[in-house]
């Protein structure tokens, strides 16, 4: 009886309450169904610490969540970020005048002592960040709001890359053990790792490294929202036919990069549509001419690539208008130089050492190898458009001037742990690079200048070319004040690197995002997708 | 047991060759043997089973005589042309009569690369069939002759190893191997790496089943009597007990071999298998998926279909191979 009755009672009570939610629904302001944002990219996000990668996909994710002094806006002009405003008082001192009021997504105040913090952690161990800041400036908190850049040596373009150096939060840091950058070789992230407080627009709400993540508006970002979106989720799809697939059926509103196979299918879908331009991105092949032996191929003792002739060899001998047409499908540009010719000036005076295989394999045989000799190729397969098949072709292209080339594909965490600093466990390997700052002073400082083992001075130049030349020219290039002076320098270094075959440079790749039609979306010539840019209908 | 147990330990080196029989006399006899046999019996009888074996030959004859009857050498990557990239069938009207079955997306004639990437899964799926049946039959037969902790410590990792999928457990060792041995591209050493991957993902089958038969055996008065006579452990397992555990472990191995092209067909899809530059049929396969959406479909649906053939070819004969030695069946 008993039991009946408190059945009779529970059924009352639950019907109750499903009516009252009901009226509630019907008589309630209209709620207003979420807005979600789900995209895909090939590769995946693994640490959320912003120090430990150096790659635009990654920072441009971060820079959702995270903001460094500068911003750049829709068009990549500099506009004021967590730096109210900033004054050169003197070519070597720069004062910072910082933005009141923000806060960190935990809620704690953001101040200089922050600035001072994040600049001496991306320069210290574990970061890949350390160009951001000159090694030897000064970083001085004059008040809660004032920070000041002392240089060792003038630097005008000395905030360009600073919108990818994020700020953290002093405290959070330390009180997370995070006061050291998490590095990228480490065989686990640790637990900080996983967690990201920024100031930004949006904050990660769960993180799993490689897999999703999702993101939700900081409700309390200074800056005006001009997004409707109330949550992104962020997946990693690696194969090319499910991203498709996923776009065409609705399931994602976004994919970056598009299969080059399937822009006319996606073109053509009711639903979606293909958003492309060109990228500030150039690819290029690293030949690690630094060794005194190749790590990685069957000569001994000495290292072919330290010969010019074979690294123009190895240029002659790829075949880039198949590479661009075939393999890109024409959705790339070839290039001579490894900066866009979007971003200098002076780049139609270079001409690509044209395609001759026999012009090629007779460079090698003056150079000793006739017979040709074995090399290993490290090659991201998740990392640019089509990168796995560009490095089978490389493969094939070579196998004519005898060079037998074992391609070891890698996902890119995997492959850029392997290749950067400070392993630089590669002898030929493929790269590509957007210079953060838009200069080609960067290129030339990150690429091109000498390194030693340890990734002092060029820490990208994974090949370990070094000109001194070059090196004088770079850092004259970055004091110089005079535009045209400074072209002319460029240009020069460039040249050299040119003559010498330092790198190989291949193509400037566009870009290319399968977008759903209901999804509006700023495509900055930088690829970073900004959440804040974004409106659902 | 069956005439294959009872051909086998004839031809166990316990005992002495025939060798006083003339080479002629003894195949013919051989034969007759065979043809009289119940097991070809029930093989002649039906016509599936003779399709699947007369496919099995044309398929593995074709895959072995590969450099030979190919148009072009796949692997040879100085033959490739990216100008030939992406061609579709010869008899579509932009395929190309050089290319039968079109090209992949370097301009490799897919007709070779099938034939060549069939020739590495066969071989692959032999090798590794032969590894797991090595180790699954020394650890059974040890197992149940032994019996007590060894039997235990044996069959409970075994157990272990069954809660995993094989293809987990392939992976893991894959990927163990490519850790230790980081540079192995260049020797080629992902052939060997593959075979172990699935040698021993595959064992387990085979060292219970060995293990039962042997537990039945070992009690048997052929054993005692062996054991009577002081002979070793050994010589008794290898030698006596082996031979009565065959035919089981046979039917396991046709089976599996199936099961091992297609482990590494999976491998291989997953991007851990075969370099692209060397493409077995699951390379092909997950190259071709990529184009799958986008009309070019013939990098997928030729080297799909050679492996369902494949497969199921074998998987044909297999079953066959269970039914006829069944004693039960008869």
């Amino acid at each position: 009886m008993s039991t009946r009755r408190a059945f009779a009672l529970a059924f009352l009570l639950v019907s109750g309450l499903a009516t009252g939610l009901a009226s509630n629904a019907v008589l309630g302001p209209a709620t207003k169904t979420p807005k979600t944002v789900k995209f895909a990219l090939q590769g995946g996000l693994n640490s959320l610490d912003p120090y430990t990668l150096n790659e635009s996909v990654t920072l441009g994710l971060l820079a959702n969540v995270m903001e460094g002094l500068i911003r750049r806006n829709e068009n990549m002009q500099i506009i004021p970020g967590l730096a109210e405003r900033w004054d050169v008082l003197s070519p070597t001192h720069w004062r910072f005048h910082l933005r009141k009021g923000v806060t960190f997504h935990d809620g704690s105040p953001f101040t200089a002592d922050d600035v001072v913090f994040s600049a001496n952690r991306a320069r210290g161990p574990g970061s890949q960040l350390k160009t951001r800041i000159p090694a030897d400036a000064r970083v001085e908190k004059v008040d809660d709001h004032t920070v000041d850049f002392v240089l060792a040596s003038p630097n005008p373009i000395l905030h360009y890359e600073w919108e990818t150096w994020f700020i953290v939060s002093k405290a959070w840091s330390e009180a997370n053990g995070a006061t050291k950058a998490q590095p990228a070789t480490a065989n686990a992230l640790s637990p900080f790792a996983l967690k990201a407080n920024g100031t930004g627009p949006f904050a990660v709400v769960s993180h799993e490294p490689g897999v999703k993540t999702v993101f939700r508006p900081n409700p309390r970002w200074w800056g005006k929202t001009k997004h409707n979106i109330d949550e992104v989720v962020f997946q990693t799809v690696h194969s090319d036919s499910t991203r498709v697939a996923a776009l065409l059926s609705g399931e994602l509103d976004l994919i970056d990069p598009v299969p080059l196979q399937d822009i006319a299918r996606i073109k053509e879908g009711a639903k979606t549509t293909v958003l492309s331009a060109p990228e500030l991105r150039t690819l290029f092949l690293n030949m690690d001419s630094m060794h005194e032996e190749l790590k990685y191929a069957n000569v001994k003792g000495r290292n072919p690539f330290k010969d010019a002739r074979v690294r123009r060899a190895f240029y002659q001998a790829i075949d880039i208008e198949a590479i661009t047409t075939k393999v890109m499908r024409g959705m790339a540009t070839p290039a001579a130089l490894i900066i866009s010719p979007l971003l200098f000036s002076g780049a139609d005076k270079l001409q690509r050492w044209p395609y001759d295989v026999a012009a090629a394999k007779r460079l090698m045989v003056e150079a000793g190898y006739a017979e040709g000799f074995e090399l290993v190729m490290d090659c991201p397969n998740d990392r640019y458009v089509n990168d796995e098949q560009i490095c089978q072709a490389v493969a094939a292209m070579l196998r004519r001037i005898d060079v037998k080339v074992a391609l070891n594909l890698l996902p890119k965490a995997q492959y850029f742990e392997k290749v950067s600093p400070p392993r630089y466990d590669s002898s030929f390997n493929l790269l590509g690079w957007t210079p953060g700052s838009l200069d080609s002073w960067s290129v030339l400082a990150n690429l091109v200048v000498c390194r030693d083992a340890h990734g002092r001075g060029g820490t990208f130049n994974f090949g370990g070319y070094c000109n001194p030349r070059v090196d004088e020219l770079a850092r004259k290039i970055l004091v110089e004040p005079d535009m045209a002076k400074r072209n002319a320098m460029i240009g020069e270094a460039f040249g050299l690197l040119h003559a010498d075959a330092g790198v190989i440079p291949l193509h400037q790749p566009a870009l290319a995002w399968g977008v759903s039609r209901n999804l509006q979306v700023t495509q900055r010539a930088d690829g970073h997708i900004r959440f804040q840019w974004m409106q659902k209908l | 047991m069956s005439d294959i147990a009872n051909k086998v330990r004839g031809a166990s080196p316990s005992q002495p060759p025939p060798s006083h029989r003339g080479q002629g006399t003894g195949w013919s006899s051989h034969i007759a043997t065979i043809l009289d046999s119940d097991l070809f019996y029930s093989f002649w009888r039906s016509k599936l089973v003779v399709a699947a074996a007369i496919l099995t030959a044309l398929l593995v004859g074709a895959a072995l005589l590969a450099p030979l009857i190919a148009p072009h050498d796949p692997y040879d990557l100085k033959s490739l042309d990216l100008v030939n990239a992406d061609m579709p069938p010869a008899w579509n009207s932009r395929g190309d009569r050089r290319f039968l079955l079109g090209t992949d997306d370097q301009g490799r004639d897919i007709l070779s690369t099938i034939l060549y990437g069939t020739r590495s899964s066969l071989l692959i799926g032999i090798a590794s069939v032969l590894l797991a049946v090595a180790i699954g039959v020394t650890l059974g037969l040890w197992a149940g002759y032994a019996g007590g902790r060894a039997d235990s410590f044996i069959m409970r990792i075994a157990d272990v190893q069954l809660t995993f999928p094989a293809i987990l457990t392939a992976l893991l060792i894959d990927g163990v191997a490519l850790a230790i041995f980081k540079s192995y591209r260049m020797e080629g050493g992902k052939f060997w790496i593959l075979v172990i991957s699935i040698g021993l993902a595959y064992w387990v089958q085979y060292a219970r089943t060995v293990r039962s038969v042997t537990l039945v055996e070992r009690n048997k008065e052929y054993v005692e009597a062996a054991r009577l006579i002081g002979l070793s452990p050994l010589k008794i397992m290898f030698q006596h007990i082996l031979p009565n555990v065959l035919s089981p472990v046979l039917v396991i191995a046709t089976i599996n071999l199936a099961l091992a092209i297609i482990t590494e067909a999976t491998l291989s899809f997953l991007g851990v298998g075969l370099p692209p530059t060397e493409p077995s049929l699951g390379t092909m396969i997950q190259v071709g998926n990529k184009y799958l959406f986008s009309g070019s479909w013939w990098m997928v649906a030729f080297p799909g279909l050679m492996l369902a053939l494949l497969a199921l070819a074998v998987n044909l004969l297999g079953d066959w191979l269970r039914d006829a030695l069944n004693p039960k069946l008869r």
